[in-house]
Formats: C-alpha cells, structure tokens, sequence
C-alpha cells in the first residue's frame, strides 16, 4: 500500500457547511408548519444521541442490551432529583449532567460486571432484567422513603438556565424569536454533534479496533492481548454515559418524568433503531432513529385525521402503528438486510460470511 | 392461617404454570439455540382468544368446566397457527445466520404479535366471567381454591404427556436426535424442518393452554400479559437449565416457589423495626409508621425472577440439570 493511498480524504467542507446551514434553519422552517414538529424534532435528537450510545455497546463491541433504557432513566432521575422542588434542590444543569453521567456510567460498569461471561443470546436478557429491574425501584422507591416519588413521577423541573437565557420560555435575541424548544433544539443538535464527533472518533481509535475485534472473536482478541474485561466494561460505561446525558436534557425539556417513560418498549425502540441504520455505522445509526422518530409522528399527523374523514371514527390507533412499525423493522432488517440501511463495511463483510 | 403453607400453595400453582411455559422455551432452545422472544405473546394470545370464547359462551348456562374447556380447545389450533407461522415467516430463513440475528427477529415478532392483539382486542383489560363457584379447601391451617387444584392437575398431567412424548415416541427421539446434532439427523433421515415445526406448534400449544390457566387463575387478561410471563417463565427455564426437558419442570416450580416465599417474607426481612434501637430516627419513624418501616415490600414481587435470573448465569450458567453447553457466541 502506497502512503498516499492512507492519507484520509480533506473533509468536504462544501457539504458541511449546507448540511449546517440546514440544521440552523430547520427549527424555524419546523415552526411555520407547527412548534410541535420542533418538538418532534428535539425528541428525535435525543433518540440519535440515545441509539449512537447504544451503537457503542451493540454495534462496537457486539454486546446486544436491551435494558439500555435503564441508563437513560438514570440520568432523567438525576436530573429531576438535583433540579425539582422534590427535594428543593435546584443545582444548575451543568453540574448535574456531569453527575448524571457518571452514575449513569457507575450503573453501566455495575451492569456489565456481573455478564461479562454471558454469551450474546442470554446477555440479552440480563440486560433486559436488568432494565425491568431500575423500572420497579423508581416505582416503588416511594416508600418508606421519598426517593422517586412512585408511579405519580417527578414534576416542575427546572429548565436548563444559561444566566439570562431561559429554555423554557420565549425570548428575543439579535432581533428574533426564539421559543423553547427552539433553543433546545440548537443545544441538541450541538450535543449531538459532539456525540458524532466522539463516536467516530473512537471507532478509529485503538480502542475502537479493540471493541471491534471482541466483536469478532472473543478468544482471539485476548490471545492478542486485548484486556477484553476492561474494554468490555468501557464500552458498558460510555454507552451508559451517552444514555445518562440524553436522560437529564429529556427532563429538563419535558419538566416532567415518571417511570412510564423508561419501560421495556423504549429500549426496544433504540435497538430497532440502531438495527434499522445498521449496527456499528454511525451514520447509518443516525439515519435509523431520525427515520424511526419521524415517520411514525408523519404517520401520527396523516392516519389519524385520514381514518376519522373516512370511517368517521379511529380504526387503527396511531401508537398500535407506530409499534408495528418499530417491529416490523426489526424482522424485514433482520430477514432482508441484516447488515441495516447503510451497512458498516466490516458488519456488512461479517454477516455475509459467518453463514454456515 | 399459616402464611408458610399459603405461599407454599400458592407458589406451586403459579410454578406449575411456569414450567409448561419454561417448556416452550426450552424446547426451542434445546433444538435450535433461539430464545424465542415472543413465545410470552403466544400465551397472551391463548388467553385472549379463550377469554374471547368464554366470555361468548358463559350466558347459556353451560357446566363451567365445559366452557373453559372449549375456550381451550379454540385457544389451541390459533396459538399452533401462531407458533408455525413465526417459524416459518422469522425464523426458518436465518437458520444459519449469526446468533443475534434470530434473537432481534424475535424481539421483533414479540412487539408485532403484541400490537396486533391491541388491534383486536383493543387496550381494556378482559374480565373472567363469574361463572366459576369458588370452593375452598382447608390443608394444614392453609387454603387451596378448586380452582388452584385444576391448574396444579392439568400442569402436571400435560408434563407427563410431553415427558412421554419426548422420551417414548419417535417424533420424541427426533427431536433428542436433532437437538444433538441437527447435520446428523438430517444424514439419518430425519425431516429437520418437519421436527423444528413440531416442537413450535407443540410449545404453542402448551402455552395456549398455560395462557388459559394464568387468566382463569388471575381472572383478567390483556395483550401485556405476556411479556414479563414470558420472561419469568425463560428465567424459570435457565435455573432448571436450558435445553433440558426435566429442568424446565423443575426450574418452573423452584420460580413460583421463590416467587410467593419471596413476596411473603420480604416484607418481614426487611423490616427495618426489629433493630429500631440502633438509632434514635429509626425508633422515631416506627413510632410514627405503626412499628414498621419496610425498606422492601411485596411490591417487589416482580424483581425475583430477574436477581435468579442474573444469579444463575453468573454462578451456574448451565442451570441446576443443565449440562455444559459450548460457549458457541
């Protein structure tokens, strides 16, 4: 291989910055047609950053989990906890976030210790209990203590605050209006921006190659030297971290949680999503959950108004369609694409193979 | 009453059930290494289309024994459609693709069975009919219902039928041959598609009649109701150890065991009251709470199956009868 051929492609620069400029307008394009599709859109940011820290554990290292939820409810209940009249605690949000991830990543190492021997199949279902398992606690951790408030969930929670600038409510800046959600919407998109920029960079990284190579042979990675505990429990921890992060901006932005937001459905959702785009492909992870965050609220605004013109009455319940979605991706991916929407050359390479 | 015998009976009947469900799991994973997902919604769907049919029947006044026997027997042929065709649509074509595949696929199946009973049945809840005259029975200071002891019964009676059909009858020692080394069977004449489909159609059918037991014994049914059974009823077939046919029995009952002795005395063990005198805040709390201060009640009867779940894999991944399984990832 020649020296040249190994230089990395320039990054094209022309195509970022359209990509940019789109993203900056898009909030207010969304607000014309309505501020609920800018809140549409925040919520399908927040599933990105959730399905690319579910594509570290699941894509990267070939860990299926399907409690990965549990990590979000983490971070949510740390925020609201730090940041509610609950406890009349009102820490600013950038010192909770770092908390929230850290014990997010805490729950992520306590998590992976224990499965570090599992195979693939029952991994999966050890995390699943695992989820299932922070669900019942913050519904029950009401008694004999006041920790989660139960099932009746944590209310009021503060707003991220950035000295003048409040995202809860409707400001003027240089001339023009931003409401909440829009300005949640631009941190999102800067979250989420770092979040790319992070995963992609480990992917290449020594550690990254290491994920990857646990992901194709377990005993052969050790026998290279690779300390497969310890990577394993990184890839537990920065999943969870990721998962943590997104958990304490969804309750900042919706100012309310409760348990039913963390139940086993939603982890399904991420796996679908990460599933859909293509395991280990950020890109492809990305085009996944912004795919699957929109086309069932598309169909939520099209369905619904279009069965009560024509039957007169809902038929067909726009959260059963949403669902059958998210399953159906998951079993036409796996029966016709296994590889997902845009393959990850190395998965792609390793599913075609590994048939016997 | 004594609470120990209660639970002990109680324990039992919720066991018995899991074991017929833990079968179906077991099956399919003894056969072909799938921890098939959705089989909790092919007894949620027993339940619901039984329900359906009992609900119909029960204002003519027939014997109810008879009613829920027909809502059984409908139950029955619609669950072993469902079991075959989720073989055949989801699972049959990535036989040979990697492990994951076929678990996500499963996942999959679950969600869609699950919503498409939504569909039908739509979110309520189905209610038993009073059609059943509950007699008690008095064993040792405790209470057995007539109704606990049909489940018991009929559990019992469908293990022995499948433990013959598994281990007497020549689709039996197909499934042993195929479970062993399915290349073999298949060089020994064996119909491996024809075996694969049988043991699904036979889970399916187990499950519909354990859907049928779990909703009489609760007396509702929704299309939730599978999942976290089905989940119990795969941990129950870990700790008896997967792929084993008498495991799945035992890992069954131990499941409900540990279930009703868990739920009845984790509120006394951690009664936080009994060592008050340690600190003055303690005893103030007691004071106030009527003597008790339980750190974990019953309501934590769900965790159970997932910390024996988690315990069994991380100290005795092959389960009590289990035998060592190859670390094939």
């Amino acid at each position: 291989m020649t020296v040249t051929a190994r230089r990395k492609p320039a990054p094209p620069w022309a195509a970022l910055a359209v990509v940019a400029a789109a993203l900056l307008v898009l909030p207010f394009a969304m607000s014309e047609i309505g501020t609920t599709w800018v809140r549409v859109t925040n919520l399908a940011l927040l599933y990105v950053m959730l399905a690319l820290g579910l594509n570290i554990v699941v894509g990267f290292a070939g860990l299926l989990d399907l409690g990965y939820i549990a990590f979000y409810a983490v971070g949510a209940y740390t925020y609201a906890l730090l940041a509610s009249p609950h406890f009349g605690l009102h820490l600013p949000f950038w010192v909770i976030l770092p908390i929230g991830a850290a014990i997010a990543a805490l729950f992520g190492v306590l998590l992976g210790a224990p499965t570090l021997k599992l195979r693939g199949d029952y991994l999966a279902i050890v995390t699943l209990g695992f989820g299932e398992i922070i669900r019942i606690f913050l519904n029950n951790l009401s008694r004999p203590i006041n920790i989660t408030n139960g099932p009746q969930g944590v209310w009021g929670i503060d707003p991220f605050r950035i000295d003048g600038l409040n995202f809860s409510v409707k400001q003027t800046i240089l001339g023009l209006s931003f409401s909440g959600p829009i300005k949640y919407y631009y941190l999102l998109v800067v979250f989420v921006a770092a979040v790319i920029a992070l995963t992609l960079r480990l992917q290449n990284s020594r550690i990254g190659r290491a994920w990857e190579a646990i992901r194709e042979d377990e005993v052969a990675a050790r026998a290279m030297g690779i300390n497969t505990t310890n990577l394993k429990l990184l890839a537990y921890a920065m999943g969870a971290t990721f998962g943590g992060v997104a958990g304490g901006v969804f309750s900042a932005i919706q100012g309310f949680i409760s348990p039913e937001s963390f139940v086993l459905v939603e982890s399904i959702m991420v796996v679908s999503m990460v599933v859909l785009g293509g395991m280990g492909n950020v890109w492809g992870v990305v085009l996944g959950a912004i795919l699957l965050s929109f086309v069932p609220e598309i169909l939520r605004f099209s369905v619904g108004p279009m069965q009560q013109s024509l039957f007169g009455r809902m038929l067909i319940d726009p959260e059963v369609i949403r669902m059958l979605l998210y399953g159906f991706a998951l079993v036409l991916v796996m029966l016709f694409r296994p590889a997902g929407l845009l393959p990850s050359a190395v998965r792609k390479r390793e599913l075609a193979e590994r048939s016997e | 009453m004594d609470i120990f015998i209660q639970q002990l009976i109680n324990g039992l009947t919720l066991g018995a059930v899991y074991a017929v469900v833990a079968l179906g799991y077991t099956m399919v994973y003894g056969i072909i290494q799938l921890i098939n997902f959705a089989h909790g919604e092919v007894v949620m769907i027993g339940a619901m289309v039984a329900f359906t049919v009992i609900n119909a029947l029960a204002p003519f006044g027939l014997p109810p024994l008879l009613v829920v026997l027909i809502g059984t027997a409908c139950a029955i042929p619609v669950c072993i459609l469902v079991g075959y065709t989720m073989e055949r649509l989801a699972y049959r074509p990535l036989r040979h693709a990697p492990r994951l595949a076929p678990l996500i696929t499963a996942i999959g199946v679950s969600i869609i069975l699950q919503h498409l009973a939504m569909l039908v049945w739509s979110r309520n809840v189905l209610a038993f009919p009073q059609i059943i005259d509950t007699r008690l029975y008095n064993i040792a200071g405790a209470t057995i219902t007539n109704v606990q002891i049909t489940i018991i019964v009929t559990c019992v009676a469908m293990m022995a039928a499948l433990a013959l059909l598994v281990y007497r009858t020549r689709l039996g020692t197909a499934m042993r041959a195929t479970a062993q080394n399915p290349h073999v069977a298949g060089l020994m004449g064996i119909d491996i598609d024809r075996v694969i489909a049988a043991t699904f159609a036979i889970g399916a059918g187990l499950a519909a009649v354990a859907g049928v037991m779990v909703g009489t014994y609760y007396g509702i049914a929704q299309y939730t109701m599978g999942s976290i059974l089905g989940l119990k009823a795969f941990a129950a077939a870990v700790l008896g150890g997967i792929g084993n046919v008498p495991g799945a029995m035992l890992g069954g009952v131990l499941m409900g065991l540990v279930e009703a002795l868990g739920a009845g005395y984790i509120g006394t063990y951690t009664d936080l009251c009994k060592i008050s005198g340690i600190s003055e805040w303690l005893t103030q709390r007691c004071a106030a709470d009527g003597g008790h201060f339980v750190l974990f009640g019953s309501n934590y009867q769900d965790v159970f199956a997932f910390v024996v779940l988690i315990l069994v894999l991380v100290f005795r991944p092959s389960g009590i009868l289990g035998e060592r399984v190859g670390d094939r990832a």
